[in-house]
Formats: C-alpha cells, sequence, structure tokens
C-alpha cells in the first residue's frame, strides 16, 4: 500500500536523528513537526529568525510576531533563540544545520534540486530561502509525490527545471518508495505497494537494490 | 549624529524620486505599515524597494506598490497568496524584479552595512541564479561572487527603543532589521514605545544607536 501523506512524515520524522537541528520547509514539510517527540531533541530552525519553533496555532491564538517561515503563527518551546536574517542564514552557509526537508518538482539522479521555478514564461520566480537550504545544509531531504497527477516521474536523470541546487540531494522520500541519492547510484532503501522492476521501469532509470 | 525622535512624515521627508529603501518585515511581521503609510503621502516615486516579499494583501508595502511609486522589486519571495497587487503589477509588465535567494538578500545588506567590498557565496552555483556572473573555486568548492545592496533610506519596525536609538526587537518581527539598520544612509526605525536612556538593559540591545537616524513612536 502506497503512503499517505500523515505516514510519510512519520517516516521522515523516524529518521531525523535525535538532537538534531532540523528546518522543515514550507508545505508538506511542515507537518513532519506533529511526529517529532519532545524526547528526540530535535530542534527545529525557521529561517526568518527562530531555533526552538513549536507548533502552528490557529489565528484566535496567533501571536503575529512569531511566525514560521510560511508565515503562519507558531509558538516557542522552552531553550527557543531569536536572531536576524543573515545569523539565520549563516546557520545555513555554515554548515551548522544538520538535516533540511524539502518538497521539489524534480530531483535528478545526481542530487540536483529543482523546487521553486516551473520555467514557465507566466509565472512569477519566486526563491526564498530554498537555494540558501540546498546549499548549506549538511543534508537536503526531498518530501513529494514520486510522480505528477499526470503521471510523470519526479525522480529523473536529469532536471528539465531551473535547478535551485547541485548535487545537494542525499534522500528522497515519496509515498511509494525511499531512495538514498548515492555517488553509485540510486539506491531503493524501502517500498511501499510497488515492486522495485516496475519503479525502475516507470522512473526509466537504473536504480540499486 | 544623534537620532532625532519626529513623527512619521517628518521621518520620511528627506526620502527622494528614485531613492533605494530597504523595507524590514517578513510577510506582516516586522513590517513598518506606518512609515510606508507616511512614505506614500510623502509622495516620493520611482523607487527601488528592497524587502523579502512584495506585499501583502492592500496594506504596507502593498499600498506602496498600488500607488504607483515602485520601479523595481528586490525580493527573494514576492509571489504568495496575498500578493495580489504585485502579481497585477509584474504581469502588465510595470514593474521590474530582482529576484534573490533570501539568505544572499540578508547577507548583501550586511556587507553594505559592514563595508564589505564583495564576498563569494556558495548559494546558487548551478542555478540561473549565478548564469553569467563571476564565480570562483576556493578550498574545492565553488563560490558566486555577490555585490552589497545599500539603502538611502531603511525603514524597519522594532519593539522598544530608548531616546539614544537603541532598539530591541519582538520574537521573529526581528527577521531584517538588524541587517538593514546598517546598510542606509538614513535609517529610520518604527517602535511601539520609546523609553528612557538607561531604562533597557545594555545586554538586550539589538541594533546598536549609531544605526539609528530617525525614531517614530507608534503606540
Amino acid at each position: 500500500m502506497a503512503l499517505d501523506k500523515n505516514e510519510l512524515a512519520q517516516l521522515v520524522a523516524g529518521d531525523i536523528p535525535d538532537g538534531a537541528y532540523v528546518n522543515l520547509g514550507i508545505g508538506q514539510p511542515t507537518s513532519i513537526a506533529r511526529y517529532l517527540s519532545p524526547e528526540s531533541g530535535v530542534i527545529l530552525h525557521t529561517e526568518n529568525g527562530m531555533l526552538g519553533m513549536g507548533e502552528v496555532v490557529p489565528a484566535e491564538r496567533a501571536d503575529w510576531d512569531l511566525t514560521n517561515a510560511g508565515k503562519q503563527p507558531v509558538t516557542e518551546l522552552p531553550g527557543a533563540a531569536y536572531f536576524h536574517h543573515a545569523d539565520s542564514f549563516s546557520m545555513m552557509r555554515g554548515g551548522h544545520l544538520d538535516v533540511c526537508v524539502m518538497g521539489a518538482f524534480q530531483v535528478s539522479a545526481g542530487g540536483d534540486l529543482a523546487n521553486w521555478h516551473t520555467g514557465a514564461a507566466d509565472a512569477i520566480p519566486a526563491v526564498g530561502g530554498a537555494m540558501d537550504l540546498a546549499a548549506g545544509a549538511k543534508q537536503v531531504w526531498v518530501m513529494m509525490t514520486l510522480f505528477t497527477k499526470s503521471g510523470e516521474p519526479k525522480l529523473v536523470p536529469a532536471c528539465t527545471y531551473p535547478l535551485t541546487g547541485k548535487a545537494c540531494v542525499t534522500r528522497v522520500y515519496t509515498e511509494v518508495a525511499t531512495f538514498h541519492i548515492t555517488p553509485e547510484g540510486v539506491r531503493v532503501t524501502a517500498t511501499y505497494g510497488i515492486g522495485i522492476e516496475e519503479l525502475a521501469t516507470r522512473l526509466d532509470m537504473p536504480l540499486l537494490a | 549624529m544623534r537620532t532625532r525622535i519626529v513623527d512619521a512624515l517628518t521621518a520620511v521627508e528627506e526620502v527622494k524620486d528614485g531613492d533605494t529603501v530597504l523595507v524590514g518585515g517578513f510577510g506582516m511581521a516586522g513590517m513598518p505599515v506606518e512609515l510606508i503609510d507616511a512614505l506614500i503621502e510623502h509622495g516620493a516615486g520611482d523607487l527601488t524597494i528592497v524587502s523579502n516579499n512584495a506585499g501583502n494583501g492592500d496594506t504596507g508595502l502593498a499600498a506602496l506598490l498600488a500607488a504607483g511609486r515602485v520601479r523595481k522589486m528586490v525580493c527573494s519571495f514576492p509571489r504568495q497568496s496575498d500578493s495580489w497587487v504585485f502579481d497585477g503589477l509584474y504581469r502588465a509588465g510595470k514593474i521590474e524584479l530582482e529576484l534573490v535567494p533570501q539568505g544572499n538578500l540578508a547577507e548583501r545588506m550586511r556587507a553594505a552595512g559592514a563595508g564589505i567590498g564583495a564576498f563569494y557565496c556558495p548559494t546558487g552555483v548551478g542555478t540561473p541564479i549565478a548564469e553569467g556572473r563571476e564565480t570562483r573555486v576556493i578550498d574545492g568548492r565553488e563560490y558566486v561572487l555577490e555585490y552589497p545592496i545599500r539603502g538611502d533610506v531603511a525603514l524597519i519596525r522594532a519593539h522598544v527603543a530608548d531616546r539614544l536609538g537603541n532598539l530591541v526587537y519582538r520574537k521573529t518581527a526581528r527577521n531584517f532589521g538588524p541587517v538593514m539598520a546598517t546598510a542606509a544612509t538614513i535609517t529610520i526605525a518604527q517602535v511601539s514605545k520609546i523609553v528612557e536612556v538607561g531604562e533597557l538593559d545594555p545586554e538586550t540591545v539589538v541594533t546598536p544607536s549609531i544605526y539609528v537616524n530617525r525614531l517614530v513612536e507608534v503606540a
């Protein structure tokens, strides 16, 4: 059985090492926070300037001076710290952030990431902190559906969309399979409701088991 | 020079047509809305605005854009669910956009404020952002040359100031404020409260008064 979104978020949360400093991207990766236990000691970084970010809260409990990167109101946990934007991005570029999890339009077999621009002529480009995270986090993990709504693979031999970062992705989590991007190639680490041969056929690329 | 405590309209009176204005805030958190309203009333146009986003809803930066005062936006994330003012101007070809990765936006202003001529940065290597730009391999890693972004004016919002202009911020509303304060010729800070000198614990001051030229209290 393919994983639903919550099961996928839980899976990623379980792979985050205890005590790691982690940035969760806007959208689906935000939901990983729900499955991180306090005992894990994982500390969430939000690029607008905070470590020790807590949960998203409803508007009636909002403090609009306290938001996440998606501009949703959040809480602060004991041990939280605030800092300005240049410091926040120094934490990424300086190699202090252990893991970031982002969504993607495409990931290549070599770990290239495309998640900021579809390349469509009338699209308004917006990059935010994605390129800084891709270049700076020690590990860049992607959480996405493996296929588009029309069935096109999103894990591809080479990205056709404009890149966010080169050779930066180390793991890919999807609803039907998880992958490690290694120097030897793309290694399948688990499958959910699909055989590895069918997976290789649909992705049209060699896979290591 | 000593920080002047003034009303919002007086604070922005030196802004000229064609100026580059750094505008604090991440979305509405830390957005100096009353200073922007004063800038609209003041009337300066043909502005280049440097800010993380390109306006939310119809107030603040979005209102300045709607008033037709902005020639160019320099930002990291213009497209949002409530950025209809910018979206309309962009699609109509009425505004220029320079898209800058968020960390580069902050670091380029930090460089300006710190007197750094340029710096090599790993962000954006191999992406369209780096096309045609000078790159260099240092210790086996590739970097892109980035230049400072300096403002004629910075409009920021902090929480509390003392009468000298020392600033403390509140939670994630700090965001770009401390960096922008260093990077402009004239820095104007809007605060919720101004207290007497000596009332702020010096250990908690985030932006020292030397960076602040005008203070506006907006209760």
